[in-house]
């Protein structure tokens, strides 16, 4: 039974695999590139392990971002995890004893691939939890082997930062055409352009997420009425 | 050195707060209040669209390549993944296309 379900977790798991290695070898090159080792590479996917704001952390390792500045960015990025894990209470509500470590790592692959349920001849719990553990380990030997290819890479790697806004772009490509409404995407998308017209690169990103928050709750409001 | 081991750890912390803080709330499996489902369901596509003007927040048309790099690396990764619907294809395609621009096209 367990080899059965290890077996069928693996396989579900393979599509992520690619992914996470690609993007854990872009991750670890940027972050070679500012200066900072495997070691880094290896404790930020073991401890963060959330793979955008990963790339976000790059930038605010680089500027010396304030602990304040840096618990706002990673709410923010992060805060479509709540989203996640509000629809995962049932699913996961009797898993120990692995519950702590999938909340851990509800990714954004690790959610999909557990939306789409356990087959049935496999134990649950330990298939859920083979598939977060295959995602992460896919992730770690990513970002380890980027960190370690940066020192080698033989060629200009200049540009290669754009993957992180590709990244983005993607899944924000993704979210509308799933979705029923683009209105968020415009309040997102709309707040920030305009802060950043008012306060400048360095300074607006506050401004434009109390926009964003205030803007959906009054359209949420309005919906209801 | 010290201030980014604090950074990791913060962002570390937190983002587990942002996975457990509903675990926390509704212990017993029961269904969250609608209003915060709403807001939470809509917030994701809002932030990620103020994350990609973030990441493209040093482009001006001013600069000496206009920004023309970026807005052709952003439309083929959005056309390609709109047809295609593959995330790795889209950011390997776009980041190839944005490395060869600003490396040779462009300087």
């Amino acid at each position: 039974m367990m080899k059965k379900t290890i077996q069928k977790a693996f396989i579900t798991s393979l599509p992520v695999m690619a992914g996470y290695i690609v993007l854990g070898i872009a991750f670890g090159i940027l972050l070679k590139e500012k200066g900072f080792s495997i070691v880094w590479a290896f404790m930020m996917s073991l401890t963060i392990y959330a793979g955008s704001m990963e790339f976000v952390a790059i930038h605010l390792l680089d500027a010396g971002a304030s602990l304040v500045s840096a618990a706002m960015m990673t709410l923010l990025v992060n805060a479509r995890h709540l989203i996640y894990s509000l629809s995962m209470l049932e699913r996961y509500q009797d898993t120990r004893p692995f519950k702590p470590y999938l909340i851990f790592g509800l990714t954004d692959e690790t959610y999909a691939l557990v939306c789409n349920g356990a087959p049935e001849d496999v134990d649950e719990k330990a298939y859920y939890f083979f598939l977060t553990l295959f995602d992460q380990c896919y992730w770690l030997t990513g970002s380890v082997l980027g960190a370690f290819l940066g020192s080698f890479i033989p060629f200009d790697t200049t540009g290669i930062d754009f993957s992180m806004t590709a990244l983005f772009i993607t899944i924000f490509v993704d979210q509308i055409l799933k979705a029923d409404s683009c209105i968020p995407g415009v309040i997102g998308i709309g707040c920030s352009v305009l802060s950043l017209c008012i306060f400048g690169a360095s300074r607006f990103l506050i401004p434009a997420m109390i926009g964003i928050i205030g803007l959906l709750i009054l359209v949420e409001r309005k919906g209801d009425d | 050195m010290n201030r980014s081991v604090s950074i990791v750890i913060v962002i570390a912390a937190v983002t587990a707060m942002t996975r457990f803080l509903p675990f926390l709330l509704f212990p017993s499996g029961k269904k969250a209040p609608a209003f915060l489902q709403q807001i939470t369901d809509r917030l994701p596509m809002a932030v990620m669209g103020m994350l990609v003007v973030y990441c493209l927040k040093d482009v001006s048309p001013w600069s000496s390549s206009h920004g023309i790099p970026e807005f052709i690396a952003v439309v083929i990764v959005v056309l390609s993944y709109v047809y295609k619907r593959n995330v790795i294809l889209s950011i390997v395609l776009g980041t190839l296309i944005y490395m060869f621009l600003v490396q040779g096209a462009f300087l």
